[in-house]
């Protein structure tokens, strides 16, 4: 019955401020209730998402961790019967009141399984977000795919086949193409829904690398169900449970010394 | 264990075999028989003069079909034209925004008119453009032919849109790209080689339709003179010539039943063959 | 309480997204809606041209055998009994064999020799009928009148050009109606030590009792309509004849013989009557096999 007491909501400012009271907030989160035709998954969230940090999101599967994601960017929305409600703030705008294309625009996504358009090669994928939007300066679409390419690190071993299918690469290679595709476009905020669930430990490695370099120019937000994986590319961890954020601070604190006794139980694997 | 009882239940079991084995060469055989068929009978006839020269007046020997092809490419070309839009956009709207009433009445109304028996859409060509305008005409053939295609498209293609990972939505729409967008440049070209095979097969399966010609496009001896008039169709040709008491003209459909024998099986090998890669399937 | 989001939001004044969207979407429906229209276009002019029809001889027109163009006279009954006949008779040759011809080649042919020969049957449905009217006239007319039928062309003859222009329909249903029995219940069938044929007959045929009635339905949609082969071989002659070897008459050839060619209005009318008449037919039969091929795909 302990755990029946309400808790009290986390307190992320006394906990994260005194170590860096000068990193600005790309995106807050209030009172985030969401779910699926009446089924409630996210029963109000309350979050801010620190710019240029990697920010991990884990938790047990069922707890709401890809919904929270897909609520950033109003991808949630697109299934029938999705319901949302609250508030988000990207840079002090509500993201919920903004045209859905054009926040999309600015909070990009990356997807669990490496999704290449089929009938593109690989740079018409990277420039797809530019020449579906309408830019057709060639030596800029050019420039912004290699630079795409570049940054999501794979630019050395497609750059003798730009024109092959993007389809034929290796899945590794296909999500790090989707990272281009994502970044192409330059958003502020880029999402990642559990994004290497579908791969191999070395192509996992070599995406949690090019993680560690972009987040100097963007804000990343990543779901995974691997704590290992949060706790390499993070500096904040938020731990969900049953749509509840449970816990939400340092990533370094919370693998050693977390507050919550259910965050606790679930780093030390005993259960989820 | 009976021994009798057991070789008694072996034999029912090879003699059902056989029989289905026979079931199952007939049905296949049957194509081969008619192939092998019209291909005897016709290539006989069958010359360049054939394919290039109009029809002889009644009574004289010899002459051709050209414009009995000229007309079928033109009537089944008008009809593609007036069908392929509005069957694959429909099959778009089906596909992607296909959940009310409005669609369920569409895809009830296409299931009807896929069963409606071509003589009646025929019918309708006739008290839809021929009696109004009072003349026979190929722009009544083509709408005639085009009613036939529609439902075909549209359900071919709304089907093929569903094979299409709704991951690949998604990704498109997290790039901050409007939906129609999405829809019409990334959704539709990655149904594409399934939505045109279905659309050529649906092409091919109206160029062999003469029952909704019959009173529409009618036929014509000679070159067809634009739109609004009576023109020659292959299949109506053929029709006309097998029901004719002239054993010239027998030869002359025989050969003109080649012809189209050909396209048909033409387009259709090409659209399997074309289709196997891919993921899709046909139902 | 919650709201969609998308009912929540409205469009921000002037975003050319939004508005290009709604666009989009009202076009594309009106596309789509060009079938409801041709749909219900189609039903009102084959309701209206045929008004004058009902009018005079009232649905006694579907029960009486005479048909006099000539004296305005009309009754449609030796049409509707060639049609269902030479149909009847066209399912009666044609489900055997085309449920023979699934089963060998979902049970027993090797999966090569099945692909082939599944290949050479779709192909068969490809066949325009004009092709198998001619062949009708020229190869199986002559082979009834050496086998003994006074005239060649007559009911039975169309009723078998019909079963061949069926027979891929049931071939390919029942093959994949047969392709969705499950293995688990095959295979409990074999651990009893059963044939394989038994296994057909005790397990597969049962499971897919719905799915091959389904297939039957929608051939016997096809046969009412067909036009070209039947009137190349049936006879056309509007008389109800007890024997299936002499010539008789269907619904759909005699719209193809006579509309042209229909002097008085009266006649043109009588023959739209018949032509609305098979067209609610195919309707309710079509509607009958949707019924149960769409029961089938609820329980796969």
């Amino acid at each position: 019955m302990d755990m029946m007491r309400p808790m009290p909501l986390p307190r992320m400012k006394e906990e994260s401020e005194p170590q860096d009271a000068g990193a600005p907030i790309a995106m807050s989160v209030r009172d985030l209730r969401a779910g699926y035709g009446g089924a409630p998954v996210l029963n109000g969230v309350n979050l801010e998402i620190r710019e240029k940090t990697v920010t991990a999101i884990i938790g047990p599967s069922g707890c709401g961790k890809s919904t929270l994601i897909r609520c950033l960017n109003r991808m949630h929305e697109s299934i029938p019967g999705a319901t949302c409600d609250g508030e988000i703030l990207l840079g002090g705008r509500s993201a919920l009141e903004l045209d859905p294309v054009l926040l999309r625009r600015e909070v990009g996504m990356v997807f669990q399984r490496p999704n290449p358009f089929p009938t593109m090669s690989i740079s018409q994928n990277v420039a797809a977000g530019l020449v579906l939007n309408g830019v057709r300066d060639r030596a800029l679409i050019a420039e912004t795919v290699e630079k795409s390419l570049r940054r999501a690190a794979l630019w050395d071993e497609v750059k003798d086949k730009l024109d092959a299918p993007g389809v034929g690469l290796s899945g590794g290679q296909q999500q790090r193409l989707c990272i281009a595709r994502a970044l192409a476009v330059e958003p502020r905020v880029l999402l990642l829904d559990e994004p290497c669930s579908a791969l191999d430990p070395i192509a996992t490695g070599r995406i949690e690398e090019l993680l560690l370099q972009i987040k100097d120019q963007l804000t990343v937000v990543i779901v995974t169900h691997n704590m290992q994986q949060a706790a390499r590319v993070s500096e904040y961890t938020v731990f969900m449970l049953m749509g509840e954020m449970v816990e939400y601070g340092l990533t370094r604190k919370m693998f050693t010394q977390p507050a919550d006794k259910r965050t606790e139980d679930y780093i030390t694997g005993r259960f989820g | 264990m009976n021994d009798a009882l057991y070789t008694r239940r072996r034999m029912v079991n090879n003699a059902m075999f056989a029989l289905t084995a026979v079931c199952a060469a007939v049905a296949s055989g049957t194509l081969l028989a008619i192939l092998g068929y019209i291909a005897w009978q016709g290539a006989s006839s069958l010359s360049w003069d054939f394919l290039t020269n109009l029809p002889k007046p009644l009574g004289e020997e010899g002459g051709g079909i050209a414009n009995s092809i000229v007309g079928s490419a033109k009537v089944v070309g008008l009809a593609g034209l007036m069908a392929a839009p509005v069957g694959v956009l429909g099959g778009v709207y089906l596909a992607e925004y296909g959940r009310g009433r409005y669609a369920f009445a569409v895809r009830y109304a296409a299931d009807v008119m896929n069963g409606v028996p071509s003589i009646v859409v025929g019918l309708f060509g006739y008290a839809l453009i021929v009696q109004p305008m009072k003349r026979f005409s190929a722009l009544s053939g083509s709408v005639a032919l085009a009613i036939i295609m529609v439902p075909i498209v549209l359900r071919n293609t709304e089907e093929f849109l569903r094979l299409v990972p709704g991951t690949i939505r998604e990704a498109a729409l997290a790039l901050g790209v409007p939906r129609w967008k999405v829809t019409l440049f990334v959704i539709l070209p990655t149904a594409g080689r399934g939505i045109l095979t279905g659309a050529l097969l649906a092409l091919a399966r109206v160029a062999g339709e003469t029952a909704p010609l019959i009173f529409t496009a009618f036929g014509n001896r000679f070159w067809d003179n634009g739109w609004l008039n009576p023109i020659a169709t292959l299949p109506h040709t053929i029709f006309t010539y097998a029901i004719s008491p002239y054993q010239d003209w027998h030869n002359q459909a025989w050969a003109a039943a080649l012809i189209l024998m050909i396209f048909v099986l033409l387009v259709n090998v090409t659209a399997r063959v074309w289709l196997r890669p891919s993921s899709g399937t046909s139902h | 309480m919650t709201t969609a989001v998308l009912d929540r939001v409205r469009p921000a004044p002037g975003s050319r997204e939004r508005a290009g969207d709604r666009l989009f979407r009202l076009a594309i429906a009106g596309f789509a809606g060009v079938i409801l229209l041709a749909t219900a276009a189609l039903a009102w002019q084959l309701a209206s041209e045929s008004a004058e029809t009902w009018k005079t001889f009232g649905l006694a027109f579907l029960w009486t055998s005479d048909w006099d163009p000539v004296a305005d006279v009309f009754g449609a009954l030796p049409f509707l009994y060639g049609t269902a006949v030479s149909s009847l008779l066209a399912l009666l040759i044609a489900v055997p064999l085309g449920v023979g011809a699934a089963v060998f080649l979902t049970e027993l042919a090797p999966k090569r020799v099945a692909e082939v020969l599944m290949f050479a049957i779709e192909l068969l449905a490809a066949v325009p009928s004009v092709i198998l009217g001619l062949m009708g006239i020229f190869l199986l007319v002559p082979a009834m009148r050496a086998l003994g039928a006074p005239y060649g062309v007559g009911m039975l003859t169309a009723g078998l050009i019909l079963a061949f222009m069926i027979l891929p329909y049931i071939t390919t249903i029942t093959r994949e109606v047969l392709l969705t029995v499950p293995r688990p219940l095959k295979e409990a069938m074999y651990a009893l030590g059963a044939t394989r044929w038994e296994v057909v007959r005790g397990v597969s045929l049962p499971y897919s009792r719905s799915g091959i009635v389904g297939a039957v339905f929608l051939s016997l949609g096809r046969a009412l309509g067909e036009t070209m082969a039947v009137t190349m071989v049936i006879g056309n002659n509007p008389q109800i004849k007890a024997s299936l070897l002499e010539p008789g008459y269907s619904m759909a050839a005699v719209i193809a013989n006579e509309l042209a060619e229909a002097a008085s209005d009266a006649h043109l009318s009588a023959l739209v009557a018949i032509g609305l008449t098979l067209m609610a037919l195919t309707v309710l039969v079509n509607g009958a096999a949707r019924l149960m091929l769409y029961r089938l795909g609820a329980r796969r």
